[in-house]
C-alpha cells in the first residue's frame, strides 16, 4: 500500500484479528479457500486491442496501440514494447492523480518484465525498415477499482488486448523503396501480432504469524499480509518473472511449492482467456456472425435451462460434453464470456460424483450395451441417443432431480438465465424411460401395470 | 555468444560457481549516523543511514513502528555510457522501493514508533548485481547506525548462461538476455526475504538456480559477519578496552 497520505484506509484491530484468524481454519472472508481465485471476467470492445477484466471487484482496462517509430540503437531491426499505467484516484483514495506512485511503477514493471524479457510478444516481426521504421507498441493499463491483486488483474487485461489487437498492415513504395505506406484498414485487414506464449501473473500473499499463503488476495487481505510474491509463469512450466519484494522471509521450500501451484493457475488462466479471445473474435467478424447467431439458436431451441457457471465457450464439439455433464451454457451477448475461477475444477469433480450417483441408480435400469437377457436387441450406442434425444427436445419434468439440480445452482454463482423454464433431466433417466419404450416387450413388461410409469424413481428400481 | 568457453573459464577469468571479489568499508560517511562502502567486482555502492530520528512529514507518522525510507540513485558517472536522468526513472523508483521493503522486513522497526529512519544508496560504479551490492550496503550500514534488527540481510544474484548457472553476474552477463535471478535471504534464519527474476526459465532449472544464489549469498553473509567482527574490535580498541 501507499506509504504516505493522511486520508489513506486504516484497517481497524478487529478486522485483522479476524481475517488472521479466520485463515488458521483454512477460511478466507470472502468464502473462497486459500488457493481459489476470484470470478474472472473478460470483456471486449468495440475497437481492436480493447479489454476490460474484472477479476472480483477489481476492474481493469487495457488498451494497445501501435505507432511507426524509430527503433533503439542497439536493437535496430526490433520493435518496442512498452506499458503505461494509469491508477486513477477513483479506484483507490489512496492514489494520487499526476505522477505514478511506487505500486504503479512495480506493476508496470512486473507486467513488463513478464511481457518483454520472457519474449512473449515476437519483437523482430515488428520491424518494417531495418534501423529506420518499427512498431512501437504501447499498453495503456487504467485501473478502475482496486479490489485487491491489480496485478494478475491488470496482466490479464494486457494479454487480453494484446491477443485482439491488429497492427495494420504496412509496405513499402514510393521512390526506391524506402517509403513506408500504412495501409488503413478498410483497404487490408490489419495483421495480429505474434504471440508465442501467455505469461500469467498468479500474486500469493503471506498472512499471520505462520505465514499462510493465498492466492489472489483482496484489498483487505492486502492490508493484513506481511509479504507477498508474484510468479509470472506460462502454460510451458516455464517461470517467466518473480517479484518478491522484500516482505517477510519465507522458506524456500513454501517459494517452490508457490511456484507449483502457480503453473496449475497459469493453465487454467490460459485457456480462459484464449477462450474469452476467440469468443470475441466470432463476434465481430462478420462472415461469422450469422454462423454465431445461427449457433446460439440452435442451443436456445435445445437446451433450454439456467445457465450455469462453467468455462469455456459453446463450440459444436463441446455439445456431447455439455449433454455429459447437465448443465448447459449459452453466451449470446456478443464479446461476453462469463468465466468462473476455480470453481471450474469443483463444479467438475462435483459433477462427476452426481454422475456417479445417478448412474449407480440408472445402472440397474440402463447398461449401455446389448441387454444381457434379449438375445435380439442390439444395443444402444449412449452418445448417439443423448443427441437425438436433445434434438427431439425431450423435456420431461422430474420433481426429484429438478430439486436437486436447483441444489446445485445454489451453490454455484448463477449467471444470468437466458432461456427460461424446464430443465433438462438428467439423460440417463430419460434414456432408460425411451429404451424401455423402444425396446422389445418381453413378459416383464406384460406384467407391470401401465400407470406405474408416473412414479418414475421408484421403477427405476424395481426394473431390473 | 560464448559466455563460459569450452574450459568452463567465464568471460572474466571466473569459475561458473565463483563470486567476485568482495571489499567492505564502514564509516565512510562522518555526518550519517551509518554507512557503509560495498564493492562486488568492479560494482562499488555507497550506502548511508541517517535514523531514528523524528518524522519529517508528519502526516506519514506511523504511531506503532519506524517508517522506513530508502532512495536509490544511479549517478551519470556510474554506468559506462553517461546515463541522462539518474533519478525518478522507474527503474530507480522500483529499487528503491524493493531495498526498502526488504530492509523493512528485518528492522525491528516496533521498537522505535513515531520515527524515521532514511536509507541512502548510491551507485558509484555499476558493473551488474547493482541491486545486490546495495542490499549488502545498507545491511551493513543499519549495522554500523546500530539500528536493532532481526538478522543480516545478504543479497547476490545468478543466472543461467551456455546451459550453466553462473553465480554473480557482470553486466555484460547480464546483458546477455539471460535469466537473470536476484535473491536476498536472512541467513540465520534462512529464509528468503527478496526474490526477483526475469526471461525464461523451467521451473526445474530454476530451482537449482535460485539455489546458488543462496549460496552465493551465505558467502557473502560470511564476509559480512568478518567485516562487523573486525569494526568491532576496531572500535574496542580505540575505547581502551
Amino acid at each position: 500500500m501507499e506509504q504516505r497520505l493522511a486520508n489513506t484506509w486504516q484497517m481497524t484491530v478487529n478486522e485483522k484479528k479476524f481475517i488472521e484468524t479466520a485463515l488458521l481454519s483454512d477460511l478466507r472472508v470472502d468464502g473462497r479457500r486459500p488457493f481459489d481465485y476470484r470470478r474472472l471476467i473478460i470483456k471486449f470492445g468495440r475497437e481492436d486491442g480493447l479489454s476490460e477484466v474484472q477479476l472480483g471487484h477489481t476492474h481493469v482496462m487495457g488498451f494497445v496501440t501501435s505507432q511507426l517509430v524509430q527503433p533503439y540503437r542497439d536493437r535496430p531491426n526490433e520493435g518496442t514494447l512498452a506499458i503505461f499505467t494509469e491508477f486513477s484516484p477513483m479506484a483507490d483514495p489512496s492514489f494520487e492523480a499526476g505522477r505514478p506512485g511506487e505500486s504503479a511503477v512495480e506493476l508496470g514493471r512486473i507486467i513488463d518484465r513478464g511481457l518483454r524479457e520472457s519474449r512473449a510478444i515476437d519483437t523482430e516481426s515488428l520491424c518494417v525498415v531495418a534501423g529506420k521504421f518499427v512498431w512501437a507498441i504501447r499498453i495503456d493499463l487504467h485501473i478502475l477499482d482496486n479490489g485487491g491483486n491489480l496485478v494478475d488483474a491488470a496482466n490479464i487485461a494486457a494479454l487480453a488486448a494484446l491477443s485482439t489487437f491488429r497492427r495494420p498492415e504496412c509496405s513499402l513504395g514510393g521512390k526506391d523503396a524506402q517509403e513506408v505506406i500504412v495501409h488503413p484498414p478498410e483497404t487490408r485487414e490489419p495483421l495480429p501480432l505474434i504471440i508465442h506464449h501467455l505469461p500469467i501473473a498468479v500474486t500469493f500473499a503471506f498472512l499471520g504469524k505462520d505465514n499462510i499463503v493465498v492466492v489472489d488476495p483482496t484489498h483487505y487481505e492486502e492490508a493484513v499480509m506481511g509479504g507477498r510474491m508474484t510468479a509470472t509463469v506460462n502454460m510451458n512450466g516455464d517461470v517467466c518473472a518473480i517479484q518478491k519484494a522484500g516482505g517477510v522471509g519465507v522458506m524456500h521450500s513454501v517459494i517452490m511449492q508457490c511456484l507449483r501451484i502457480a503453473s496449475v493457475k497459469a493453465a487454467d488462466m490460459t485457456t480462459k482467456i484464449k477462450n474469452a479471445v476467440s469468443t470475441s473474435l466470432y463476434a465481430y467478424s462478420p462472415q461469422v456472425e450469422s454462423y454465431k447467431t445461427e449457433r446460439s439458436q440452435r442451443m436456445i431451441k435445445r437446451h433450454t435451462s439456467t445457465a450455469a457457471v462453467d468455462v469455456s465457450e459453446p463450440s459444436h464439439k463441446e455439445i456431447n460434453v455439455l449433454l455429459r455433464h447437465h448443465l448447459e451454457r449459452s453466451t449470446i451477448r456478443s464479446g461476453e464470456l462469463i468465466a468462473s475461477s476455480s470453481n471450474a475444477m469443483e463444479i467438475e469433480t462435483q459433477l462427476s460424483e452426481q454422475d456417479e450417483k445417478q448412474r449407480d441408480g440408472g445402472a440397474r435400469t440402463f447398461i449401455g450395451g446389448p441387454s444381457n437377457w434379449d438375445p435380439l436387441s442390439k444395443g444402444v450406442d449412449s452418445d448417439a441417443l443423448k443427441v437425438s434425444l436433445a434434438s427431439r427436445g425431450a423435456v420431461r419434468a422430474n420433481t426429484k432431480l429438478e430439486e436437486s439440480k436447483i441444489e446445485n445452482l445454489d451453490v454455484f454463482e448463477q449467471s444470468h438465465p437466458l432461456a427460461d423454464v424446464n430443465p433438462v433431466p438428467p439423460l440417463h433417466e430419460v434414456a432408460a424411460i425411451d429404451l424401455q419404450t423402444k425396446g422389445e416387450r418381453t413378459l416383464k413388461d406384460a406384467v407391470k401395470p401401465k400407470h406405474k410409469r408416473k412414479k418414475k424413481p421408484s421403477s427405476k428400481t424395481d426394473a431390473s | 555468444m560464448e559466455y563460459v568457453n569450452p574450459e568452463g573459464i567465464r568471460e572474466d577469468g571466473r569459475r561458473p560457481l565463483e563470486m567476485r571479489h568482495l571489499h567492505a568499508e564502514i564509516g565512510t560517511v562522518a555526518r550519517a549516523d551509518g554507512s557503509a562502502v560495498f564493492e562486488m567486482g568492479n560494482t562499488k555502492v555507497i550506502a548511508a543511514v541517517y535514523g531514528p530520528r523524528e518524522v519529517q512529514n508528519r502526516s506519514q507518522q506511523l504511531n506503532d513502528q519506524a517508517l522506513v525510507r530508502c532512495e536509490y540513485t544511479m549517478p551519470n558517472f556510474s554506468t559506462g555510457d553517461r546515463m541522462r536522468k539518474p533519478k525518478g526513472d522507474r527503474r530507480s523508483t522500483e529499487i528503491s522501493l524493493v531495498i526498502r521493503q526488504t530492509m523493512e522486513a528485518c528492522i525491528l522497526t516496533h521498537l522505535m514508533p513515531r520515527s524515521q529512519i532514511d536509507i541512502y544508496v548510491q551507485v558509484l560504479s555499476a558493473d551488474g548485481g547493482t541491486r545486490s551490492a546495495c542490499i549488502n550496503a545498507a545491511t551493513l550500514a543499519l549495522a554500523d547506525a546500530g539500528i536493532p534488527m532481526r538478522d543480516l540481510v545478504t543479497s547476490c544474484s545468478a543466472g543461467y548462461l551456455n546451459s550453466t548457472p553462473l553465480l554473480d553476474l557482470s553486466y555484460f552477463e547480464d546483458s546477455a538476455g539471460g535469466p537473470d535471478v536476484t535473491v536476498g535471504i536472512l541467513p540465520k534464519l534462512d529464509k528468503v526475504t527478496l526474490l526477483q527474476m526475469d526471461a525464461r526459465l523451467p521451473i526445474d532449472i530454476f530451482e537449482i538456480v535460485v539455489q546458488l544464489a543462496t549460496e552465493g549469498c551465505k558467502a557473502v553473509a560470511n564476509y559480512i559477519h568478518e567485516v562487523l567482527l573486525e569494526n568491532t574490535k576496531q572500535l574496542e580498541y580505540r575505547r581502551g578496552l
